[in-house]
């Protein structure tokens, strides 16, 4: 029995729409016209205890509602959800008691406190007995490195500052799941490798069942072995991110610096992309023609001063699956 | 489940916010002017009407003493809804409420529970030092704040102030209720007008129609003001003060009921859309 099942789960919101002008709100008091609006459509998979999911997709694809209906905050219309044997949004006080939530645009914390007291609120909401409590809390504020922010009101940390309290805040209680909704939305480079790091130990090595939502594609090729991408409402795709790279990678660059100016040099089986003073950058397809080839046949023929390969950035490779599936934002 | 460990989260809710909002001592300060302010005019207002007939239910040093009571322990009545609660209604954030593992109806009315304590709380201790001591130092003894009739309407006072403090909280939570039915706050100024006229707040209800009297005491908002202080200074004693307690608990335990009802209703209907 997977630890999280979740089958044939929809949603759909009823939002009022309105003629445009005066005569269509006048119209509009008399008869409402509501139009549905479909943000899950028939999704479903299973997930071990312990097993790190990734969910992507372009804004508006479904990825939140997921997670608020798997957090027991919203009901679906249709469709089936077991969390460790709860149904979160019938059991709600016992099920989200259980997880960890950290939604990465809201704060769950509390503006006017010091994080230390938002702390001591969390553990007497979660009744969690004081010696497990400072345990664990202890070990948050140095995994974290959040002891210097303890003092301070949460309206005055920097988004970075407070993601980390709130990753702390949510784990008080811990739980053997944790769902994180884009975590890393805002964060500078630094924060975001250690939320990464910190999110993939806790997973390794306690154990514990992770679902983040991102748009950071690198937040996914850290983090997940397991990637599902969803796109209106469907999902399109469940599997391991490294076999979702190999089948998309499509073309792979060639980028060659000439010793000396020479006119546009057309090689078999690339394409020149663009050419730049002495560099020009070709794409070729690594199935067909492997890149030795391509590089023998260039340097035998022209005085090269020097090569590289690069695969095409993965923000690419997501796009043209996107692309592929019509799952472009609506 | 033991008791202790039952309350325990709605208790530190309760407890964090109340010291919380005793941090908000100028407003409580402004708050202080304006209400001398308009408990001088009340009780010249009254002191006229006395003049022209004496003969009331309730003597005009009693009035007076009804007057501060009310200035004291204004901040006691559910006239307006939760600022924090009406900004996740139209920020769309209050359904992330629900992500606490406990009753949201209980976290609700523990946070308006504090809130209608800390804040006449603030404004009670100099209401009484200026209304109740510095008067009649200043030779103004007649239009002072007296001390209670006896050491036990006092505490019954207490209790029914008590009861006062959850039947507000009872009334405010059943207004965000409705500011997160609606999803706009705008309305839920009917409610203070309620509370304004049934509870004492415009005239002691006393000093209403005789005929009226059995009706005004068994409606809600009587609980608020004008059952508490009138246990103050002994015009309810003894089996009538046993009464007005009654009707006041009788009124949390409804009002309780009732918004748990809405607020199940509501909360399951609540959609968020969007990330």
């Amino acid at each position: 029995m997977p630890q999280i099942l979740v089958d044939g789960l929809s949603k759909c919101f009823r939002v009022a729409v309105r003629d445009p002008g005066l005569m269509g709100a006048l119209r509009g008091v008399f008869r409402r016209r509501t139009r549905e609006i479909v943000a899950l459509d028939r999704v479903g998979f299973a997930l071990d205890e312990g097993e790190l999911l990734g969910f992507i997709g372009p804004n508006g694809a479904g990825k939140s509602t997921t997670i608020k209906i798997l957090s027991g905050i919203m009901q679906p219309s249709e469709g089936k959800c077991v969390v460790d044997g709860l149904v979160p949004w019938r059991e709600r006080t016992r099920h989200v008691a259980r997880i960890g939530v950290v939604f990465g645009q809201r704060t769950q914390l509390w503006w006017d406190l010091p994080v230390v007291e938002s702390f001591a609120l969390l553990r007497d909401i979660y009744r969690v007995p004081e010696t497990d409590f400072r345990r664990t809390k202890n070990r948050l504020v140095d995994l974290l490195k959040i002891a210097p922010l303890l003092d301070t009101p949460v309206r005055q940390l920097s988004l970075g500052q407070r993601m980390r309290c709130e990753i702390a805040a949510a784990l008080l209680h811990s739980p053997r799941i944790l769902f994180l909704d884009e975590p890393t939305i805002g964060l500078d480079a630094v924060s975001k490798l250690a939320l990464r790091d910190f999110v993939k130990a806790l997973n390794r090595d306690e154990g514990v069942t992770v679902i983040l939502t991102t748009h950071d594609m690198h937040d996914i090729e850290a983090l997940a072995e397991r990637v599902i991408v969803i796109g209106h409402g469907r999902i399109l795709r469940d599997s391991s991110f490294d076999a979702m790279r190999t089948e998309f990678q499509g073309d792979r660059r060639l980028i060659v610096e000439f010793e000396q100016a020479v006119p546009d040099v057309s090689l078999e089986a690339a394409r020149l992309l663009s050419r730049e003073g002495l560099v020009a950058e070709y794409a070729f397809d690594p199935r067909a023609t492997p890149a030795h080839v391509l590089i023998n046949r260039i340097t035998t023929t022209h005085a090269v001063a020097d090569i590289r390969i690069e695969d095409p950035k993965i923000e690419e490779v997501i796009a043209r699956f996107y692309a592929l599936h019509g799952a472009t934002e609506a | 489940m033991d008791a202790s460990l039952a309350l325990r989260p709605y208790l530190a809710v309760c407890a964090t916010r109340f010291a919380l909002l005793l941090q908000y001592r100028t407003a409580a300060l402004a708050g202080f002017a304006t209400q001398c302010w308009w408990g001088v005019i009340k009780i010249l207002v009254l002191a006229a009407f006395y003049r022209s007939d004496p003969h009331q239910p309730i003597t005009l040093a009693q009035a007076i003493t009804y007057i501060w009571l009310q200035q004291g322990f204004l901040a006691v009545l559910p006239w307006n809804v939760d600022a924090e609660i009406t900004q996740m209604v139209e920020t769309g954030n209050v359904g992330y409420e629900r992500i606490r593992p406990i009753d949201t109806y209980f976290y609700w009315f523990a946070r308006e529970a504090a809130w209608r304590t800390a804040a006449p709380l603030l404004r009670v201790v100099p209401m009484f030092a200026l209304a109740g001591i510095l008067l009649p130092l200043a030779g103004l003894g007649d239009w002072s704040w007296r001390l209670p009739s006896s050491l036990t309407a006092f505490a019954f006072f207490v209790v029914s102030m008590g009861l006062a403090v959850l039947l507000s909280a009872a009334i405010t939570v059943l207004m965000d209720i409705m500011v997160t039915a609606f999803r706009t706050s705008r309305g839920s100024g009917v409610v203070a007008g309620f509370v304004n006229a049934l509870s004492g707040m415009i005239v002691p209800l006393a000093l209403l129609p005789k005929s009226l009297q059995p009706l005004l005491f068994w409606q809600p908002f009587a609980g608020l003001v004008d059952i508490p202080y009138r246990i103050y200074f002994g015009n309810f004693a003894g089996a009538a003060a046993l009464w007005g307690l009654a009707a006041q608990a009788m009124w949390v335990v409804i009002l309780v009921l009732l918004g748990r009802l809405f607020m199940a209703r509501v909360m399951a209907r609540i959609d968020m859309q969007g990330g």
